[in-house]
Parts: structure tokens; C-alpha cells; sequence
């Protein structure tokens, strides 16, 4: 009962809906005890519960639409937000401390830019940035091969850094007059 | 000693903590030189760490909690025990 809360935090960003998510959690937890036999003395309990958590909601609800492509996300440039904020920090004739300009997020904004990203992308970024899981622990969970694990994470962050910045850029927090693209 | 692009192409390995020591070791040597690579390399490291902390806080349902309690009580699996087979 200890990795219920991650759990269903986890659940909540992929299903973006409380009683999809309390479902997805009730489902892990039952198919858990239910086959824990299966369970390897000594392994990572936890990564064990997010496989079958990934693998609930994958066979749930992805099944139930058309299974995304790679291609549904635009090509976003490399070091997007930090190309940015840096400009603008320099511009400003001060380098303040990042994390003062990331803490300018609301906890909404960044669960809403992980939401929004497509699946495909958004669980190799839910995985490694918000549960700290290994490469090759998310390559198991998802069934790819690591590279892939790899090159959706990199596109997936890309991609979510650039809905921060159109948040930051409505929100009034950065200057966008220099933004040419 | 690894010039900038070679060094920005192990970002996100080296944020995940996913390179072997020496690879590390071989970036390092470029971050102690390099002001810009190492700004970046902070950068996406707060970045990281902004995205956990603010995101993974949701409280659990207390109805939830209350339903998997209630059904670990039940023989969800049929074999005539209740809960969890690791209690036995």
C-alpha cells in the first residue's frame, strides 16, 4: 500500500481523470497481490507494480483509440527552454539562479505540459522525470528497446519544455519580443 | 578532452545518471573548462528536479485508499484465502 500515492499520481497524468486513475490503481494493485508469486525475491518492487500500472493502462485505454505515432509530435530544436531563458536571463544583465525561474511554474502548468504530451512520449517522460526509473527499467515497463526509450524522451521533453515556455510567454513571465521562431 | 557538441549529446544520459564512470569522468573534464555547457548542464538538472517535485503531489482519494483496504479483505482470487499470499 506504500506506492498507492505514486501510483495514482502516475495514473491521474495518464488518464488526465480522477476515476479513470482511482480504477487504474485499484486494477494495479489487485493484479499485483493477485500474481505477486510472480514477483522475484530481491527485485524492485516498485519498477514490478509501474509495469503493471504501464501495462493496465496501456491495454485500458490506448486500445481504445488509434495508437499515436511518432509523428503526431512536432520536431521541437534542441535545449529549447533553456535557450530561451538564458537570452533572457543575460538580456536582464543578471544570470539568476534557474530554479528561481522554474519555480515560476505552478505545479498545474508543469502536470498540465506533461499531460499533454501523446502517449508514446508521455510515459518514457513520467517514468524518468517524475519516478527517477532507469533506461533499461523503462525499456521492460514499455517493451522498447532502450535507444527508443531515449529518443521519445529527449522529443517528449523537448515537447513539454516548449508548452512551458507558451506558458511562461502568456503568463507574462518572459519577454517575447526576441522569440523569432 | 570532449569539445561541446559531444559534451551536450550525453545531457540527458548523463541528468538520467545513466553513464558508465569514465564517461562521466570524460565530461566533467569538459564542464570544468566550459562555463556555457556547464550552465546548461544545471539548467537541465533544476529542470528535472522542478518537474518531480511539482508534479508528483497528488493526494490520494481517501475512498480510494478505502476501496483497495476492503478488497485485500476479500478473496479477490478465488483461492480461498483472503489478501494478500505474501501474509501467508
Amino acid at each position: 500500500m506504500e506506492y498507492a500515492p505514486q501510483l495514482y499520481s502516475t495514473a491521474l497524468r495518464m488518464t488526465r481523470n480522477a476515476a479513470d486513475a482511482e480504477d487504474l490503481v485499484q486494477e494495479t494493485m489487485m493484479r499485483g497481490y493477485r500474481s505477486f508469486d510472480t514477483f522475484a525475491e530481491g527485485t524492485n518492487l516498485r519498477a514490478w507494480l509501474y509495469r503493471i500500472l504501464t501495462n493496465a493502462f496501456i491495454n485500458r485505454y490506448r486500445s481504445k483509440k488509434r495508437r499515436p505515432m511518432e509523428t503526431d509530435l512536432a520536431d521541437v530544436e534542441d535545449l529549447y527552454l533553456y535557450k530561451r531563458v538564458s537570452t533572457m536571463e543575460n538580456a536582464a544583465g543578471s544570470l539568476s539562479a534557474e530554479d528561481q525561474f522554474l519555480d515560476l511554474f505552478t505545479d498545474e502548468e508543469v502536470k498540465s505540459a506533461v499531460e499533454g504530451l501523446p502517449d508514446t512520449f508521455k510515459l518514457p517522460v513520467i517514468l524518468a522525470d517524475v519516478e527517477g526509473f532507469a533506461y533499461k527499467e523503462i525499456a521492460e515497463m514499455l517493451d522498447i528497446p532502450v535507444g527508443t526509450v531515449m529518443s521519445r524522451l529527449h522529443r517528449g521533453r523537448k515537447a513539454m519544455q516548449k508548452e512551458l515556455y507558451e506558458y511562461a510567454k502568456a503568463r507574462g513571465l518572459v519577454d517575447n519580443r526576441g522569440d523569432s521562431d | 578532452m570532449a569539445d561541446c557538441k559531444e559534451t551536450l549529446n550525453e545531457l540527458e544520459p548523463y541528468i538520467d545518471g545513466e553513464l558508465s564512470t569514465d564517461a562521466k569522468e570524460h565530461i566533467h573534464g569538459h564542464l570544468d573548462g566550459c562555463v556555457d555547457c556547464q550552465q546548461a548542464f544545471e539548467f537541465h538538472l533544476e529542470l528535472k528536479a522542478a518537474i518531480r517535485r511539482k508534479v508528483n503531489n497528488d493526494e490520494l482519494p481517501s475512498g480510494l485508499l478505502m476501496r483497495l483496504e476492503s478488497c485485500l479483505k476479500e478473496d479477490f482470487d478465488g483461492d480461498g484465502n483472503v489478501g494478500n499470499p505474501s501474509d501467508r
